[in-house]
């Protein structure tokens, strides 16, 4: 069937468009006033409704088009936005996800919406209807005309054989709003869906494009017999400045592709590394130039399909503030959130894996951070309370954090809390200073609050972020003040799958230290090697810190080697710690394709992962993170 | 091949014929060089490098019958791919492939050649050769890897 091979793009292009209904909605909550949300709400719901209509799925056609009818009354201004219409199209919303999903898992139509239908409609019909809509429209059209944007007259009409009219009329409407605004239509556009049968469409179109680009836009599509696009005779010749910029060209890539493409090239840094090693053995100057001049090809193509990999935080992002939202109305809890950075970008890989923990630190703020509206009153605080999500790009880094004002961590419910889990003895807590308490929070098998509640503390903790960020190569950490709040700090690796590593030799192996943790290479004479309560240290310009042998974590069981007069020491840090460790020699630093071990041997101690070097050989990448417990 | 029979692929573990079904392995290997990976059991050699993809190795000899396996022009590494892993399998030798008939199958006794019944799926006669067919999935079971490795490593 031909509908198969749209289903997917179907989907996609579903998702995104209730993200945008969702988004918009929350807008529209704020700024009852703007039609032009309004506007934007309709939009979204119409080509909803077109592409369902077109895909033949009726329940979702029915749904939106009940979804249309209010928002038309909104439009129309026969209806005011009020808390009862935003929270019902919200509701219609997690239904339309709902049953997108199901499509996506292969069931059409399981959902029974004959009560969201009904509920949508006693809605729409809640106030008379009046018809205002034809002079609303034009006048906000005119005004809203951006630079360079003209008005167009724009007639088509279908052949007389055209079976799908529905389809066609739709596939105009897509092609004209991918670059412009539909001001009018007629027939209306509401009435594109289903079983439409007129075969004359006009629409009245706002674009910056040329009448040149319009026809070659409509001439894509078949079974059109005839078409007349003219500027329209209203316009006046002054344009207004508009807020809409002209969208970058873009193409979608499945996710596969994308893998396969960067498989294909860590391959290619593989081989790269083999050939830079065969130029410099064979000192052929012809050949190392070559080499050296593809090397640098590589490092931009290298960059290229890094980037095309990212996608922006707003993917995660965005459906936070529904769920502040609906929390905060679980909870009884007066909540703003903020978001900044949502561009930022990061590797798909590590947004997919992140979802889940910042919902985690989120629902963790609502549920114990920010305090009841009474409680805050009675400590001179705003009623509202407000958590703020930030990301942002630091070095080969990117920084998320979550911000709260409520009451903070109260550090001695924590160390009691610790001891009674037996994660710390009595001693040892009473000697903790805050900040050492409040990473206690990460600790496995802990929970604060008093009562398991239903948002967080289901058993999975903090612990669970924090093993899950280590696991993306990131940390996590916090700060708080009691009666003030709680500042979570999130750092992530822009990418994972290459990276610069030290490349060191320990017993006979290489093993390669990514650079992000190692601060610099050194050597240390023997007697420069100090000891305190049985633990070696050295100074690292000024300063006592730990010194391992990597042989020893490495392979404890093996007798002690004899130390040498002169030892080589990478000093690695992990957020403000460091640590001294020493190895047997440094080979250098080189880009390396991070692989995983394979699912048999997961969680190795003190090992992420492992590379292919230039000669075939494996080498463990090690995990510095581990090394510092 | 007729549905009453099975491909099986015959290794040597210490002069005792094993088989595994040929569905579950990927190919079969000369020796590689091996990278090996710290704390982790000894039957675990560690890892090669297969065609670009990082791939683990366990030692048979070393896993069933707790002893040294020395590496000869015969040592074939078998890559075997069970549900999700994929893991190779260092035997002593490696040059058969047989169809053997179903019925010739019958449950393995409690302990032969050294190696649990846990770990085998059967063992089949054909042609006056004694056959001891691997269960795979036991054998790769990750939980006894890491309990193995915890208690290895207990007093670290």
């Amino acid at each position: 069937m031909e509908n198969e091979a749209y289903l997917a793009l179907f989907i996609e292009e579903s998702k995104e468009h209730v993200q945008r209904l969702n988004n918009q909605l929350l807008l529209l909550e704020k700024n009852p006033e703007d039609l032009e949300t309004i506007k934007e709400i309709f939009r979204s719901a119409h080509t909803l409704k077109g592409m369902a209509a077109s895909m033949g799925f009726e329940h979702l056609t029915a749904l939106t088009h009940a979804l249309e009818n209010i928002l038309d009354a909104l439009l129309n201004q026969a209806l005011d936005v009020s808390q009862e219409v935003v929270d019902g199209l919200l509701t219609a919303c997690d239904v339309l996800e709902d049953m997108i999903s199901s499509i996506e898992e292969g069931h059409e139509n399981p959902h029974d919406i004959s009560g969201i239908v009904a509920m949508l409609e006693e809605i729409a019909t809640a106030q008379p209807q009046e018809t205002l809509r034809k002079s609303v429209n034009i006048q906000h059209a005119d005004s809203q005309r951006g630079e360079g944007e003209t008005l167009y007259d724009v007639r088509v009409s279908l052949s007389d054989d055209c079976a799908l009219k529905a389809v066609r009329a739709y596939m105009i409407v897509q092609a004209l709003e991918e670059d412009g605004y539909i001001v009018e239509a007629n027939p209306p556009l509401e009435a594109m869906g289903g079983r439409f049968q007129e075969k004359d469409l006009s629409f009245l179109y706002r674009t910056k494009q040329k009448e040149s680009e319009i026809k070659n836009r409509l001439n894509s599509i078949s079974e059109i017999k005839a078409m007349v696009v003219h500027p329209h005779s209203q316009s006046d010749g002054t344009p207004k400045k508009g807020d809409k910029t002209s969208p970058t060209k873009t193409i979608r890539v499945s996710m596969e592709r994308l893998d396969h493409l960067m498989n294909l090239f860590e391959e290619l840094v593989i081989d790269r590394g083999r050939l830079e090693k065969i130029a410099l053995d064979v000192e052929h100057v012809e050949l190392q130039e070559t080499v050296e001049r593809m090397s640098r090809i590589s490092s931009d193509l290298q960059d290229i399909v890094l980037t095309m990999r990212m996608v922006p935080i707003e993917q995660v992002f965005n459906r936070f503030p529904r769920m502040i939202r609906s929390l905060a109305k679980d909870l009884g809890k007066k909540v703003q959130l903020t978001i900044e950075g949502e561009s930022t970008e990061l590797d798909r890989t590590v947004i997919d894996e992140l979802g889940d923990s910042l919902v985690h630190l989120l629902r963790n703020s609502m549920d114990h951070g920010i305090e009841l509206p009474h409680i805050r009153q009675q400590q001179g605080k705003k009623e509202h309370g407000t958590i703020s999500l930030k990301a942002y790009h630091s070095g080969n880094h990117v920084f998320i954090e979550i911000k709260d004002d409520g009451g903070g961590v109260r550090y001695d419910h924590v160390s009691k809390r610790a001891v009674e889990r037996g994660i710390v003895t009595q001693k040892v807590a009473d000697d903790m200073t805050e900040q050492e308490i409040a990473q206690l929070l990460f600790s496995p098998g802990f929970s604060t609050a008093e009562v398991v509640s239903d948002v967080s503390g289901r058993g999975v903790g903090l612990d669970a972020v924090k093993s899950k960020i280590e696991s993306l190569g990131g940390a996590v950490s916090l700060v708080s003040k009691q009666g003030e709040g709680t500042h979570f700090f999130i750092q992530l690796p822009l990418t994972l799958s290459i990276l610069s590593a030290l490349l060191v030799v320990s017993d006979e192996q290489i093993y390669a230290i990514p650079l992000s943790s190692v601060i610099e290479t050194a050597f240390i004479e023997h007697q420069d090697i100090r000891s305190i309560h049985h633990k070696r240290v050295m100074d690292y310009r000024g300063t006592i810190i730990p010194l391992l042998f990597l042989t020893d974590i490495l392979s404890p069981s093996s007798l002690q080697k004899k130390i040498a007069q002169r030892s080589f020491v990478v000093i690695l840090k992990k957020g403000a710690s460091l640590i001294g460790v020493v190895v047997d020699f440094f080979i250098g630093q080189k880009e390396i394709v991070l692989k995983s071990l394979g699912h048999y041997l997961s969680g190795v101690f003190a090992i992420s992962g492992a590379t292919i070097l230039g000669d075939g050989q494996v080498a463990l990448v090690l995990d510095a993170n581990s090394l510092m417990k | 091949m007729s549905e009453n029979e099975m491909k099986i692929i015959v290794f040597l573990l210490r002069n005792e014929e094993y088989g595994v079904n040929v569905e579950q392995v990927r190919s079969i290997e000369r020796m590689l060089p091996i990278t090996r990976v710290p704390r982790t059991p000894a039957f675990v050699k560690g890892v090669i490098n297969l065609r670009g993809v990082v791939t683990p190795v366990i030692d048979l000899r070393e896993r069933f019958l707790f002893e040294k396996n020395e590496v000869t022009d015969e040592t074939r590494i078998i890559i075997v791919s069970v549900q999700e892993l994929e893991v190779g399998l260092v035997v002593d030798a490696a040059n058969d492939v047989i169809d053997l008939p179903l019925r010739e199958i019958v449950a393995p006794p409690e302990l032969i050649s050294g190696v649990a019944a846990k770990y085998l799926s059967g063992v089949a006669k054909w042609e006056e050769r004694l056959l001891v067919l691997l269960n795979l999935e036991e054998v790769l079971n990750q939980e006894e890897l890491h309990a193995l490795h915890d208690a290895d490593f207990s007093y670290s």
